[in-house]
């Protein structure tokens, strides 16, 4: 029952986008299209899942153990870039199909504040790591609807009048912001 | 270009916030108050400023292929400085901060400006860049901070402007952060075609 409350949570009142924003920036950079923006949930979900874990078990068998807790940021972003890259080549060797749908997403990555983020709120949080594996999982999902959605709404935009001034980037934002607001309606289902 | 517009650069043309629409995720997440707009960016600033003076001088011995994860580990030992001394100095600022702290590190600005500006250029001028786009960015968070505060709560850094009751809870909340930073831009975007 705990892990069905953390997913719906994570994917839906709390929105790792709409609601604490984090990973903002390929929210609006990425999301012109649809099929761009199922790319990018794909790589982002598998990146974190990997990072999570990796990160997990070296807070608690590493960094706890030593009391070295101060060297959490250093430690998780040189983990996460270096995953990164590993994923990357590991792709390009065994599923070129699958690098090329995801490889130009990659080196993004390392500098999404997402993947960071969740590192980080696990462990505040105190989960067990299954937990924050749920956790994470739903958070890419959460992630990836929002991008979606906000994709689908931004191939109309192209389409309709906007005033002038408004154009780019500032309608953008409003659309987020309703976007965000229509989320706000799933506060108090859990 | 001269040393006045390289630092200038930062805060008014190449604004990190309206202009370039990098470093979105603490802009959005910790202005619902002017006084949290201005902690973020001072701290976001001095990182700025540190690591681009540090990289400046180290970025000739570091070989290019792994230069990027080497300025990563110089930006991260900043943050962490950073966010040792607000916990012990300014304790209340750091919890309402928060997560936003640590994820200075992924701050597109700061890798952005090491790469594209103190990995080429010489300390004196990309500690002015580093001081210029850490300005711009604080300008940029204390003008939202303050815009959503006056809107959402009625206050200016906590000063009563008007009465409570007329608050609009939306503009601390979430979406009043898109929407107030999305009409911002489109202000900014006005005002520069007009001069």
């Amino acid at each position: 029952m705990g892990y069905i409350i953390i997913f719906i949570s994570a994917i839906f009142v709390n929105n790792v986008v709409l609601a604490q924003f984090l990973g903002i920036c390929p929210f609006l950079g990425v999301s012109k299209k649809v099929s761009t923006a199922i790319g990018m949930t794909g790589a982002v979900t598998f990146v974190m899942i990997l990072a999570t874990i990796v990160t997990y078990i070296v807070q608690t068998s590493i960094l706890t153990p030593l009391n070295i807790e101060f060297m959490q940021t250093i430690t998780f972003i040189l983990i996460i870039a270096a995953l990164v890259q590993m994923v990357e080549i590991i792709l390009k060797k065994i599923s070129p199909p699958l690098y090329q749908a995801l490889g130009v997403f990659l080196p993004l990555i390392t500098t999404n504040c997402v993947v960071l983020g969740v590192a980080i709120l696990v462990i505040q949080k105190s989960y067990t790591l299954l937990s924050s594996v749920v956790y994470t999982g739903a958070t890419a999902l959460g992630f990836g609807l929002a991008l979606i959605i906000f994709a689908g709404i931004r191939e109309h935009l192209d389409l309709i009048k906007i005033p002038k001034g408004m154009k780019g980037a500032p309608i953008a934002l409003v659309t987020a912001g309703l976007l965000a607001m229509a989320f706000m309606g799933f506060s108090g289902i859990v | 270009m001269s040393k006045s517009s390289i630092f200038t650069n930062g805060i008014f043309k190449e604004n990190p916030i309206f202009v370039q629409l990098l470093g979105m995720c603490p802009t959005l997440g910790v202005t619902s108050s002017a006084i949290n707009g201005i902690g973020m960016g001072l701290a976001t600033t001095f990182v700025l400023l540190m690591s681009n003076i540090v990289i400046a001088l180290v970025s000739n011995f570091i070989p290019d292929k792994i230069r990027i994860p080497g300025f990563i580990v110089i930006i991260a030992g900043f943050v962490t400085i950073v966010d040792m001394s607000m916990a012990a100095y300014l304790p209340s600022l750091h919890a309402s901060l928060g997560l936003y702290i640590p994820l200075i590190v992924v701050n597109c600005i700061v890798l952005g400006r090491a790469e594209a500006f103190a990995s080429k250029n010489s300390v004196g001028v990309s500690a002015l860049d580093g001081l210029g786009m850490g300005l711009g960015f604080t300008l940029a968070l204390t003008i939202l901070g303050t815009v959503r505060e006056l809107l959402g709560s009625g206050k200016i850094f906590n000063l009563p402007i008007y009465n409570e009751e007329y608050k609009l809870l939306i503009f601390v909340l979430a979406p009043g952060a898109f929407i107030a930073l999305g009409y911002l831009i489109a202000i900014v975007n006005k005002l520069k075609k007009a001069s």
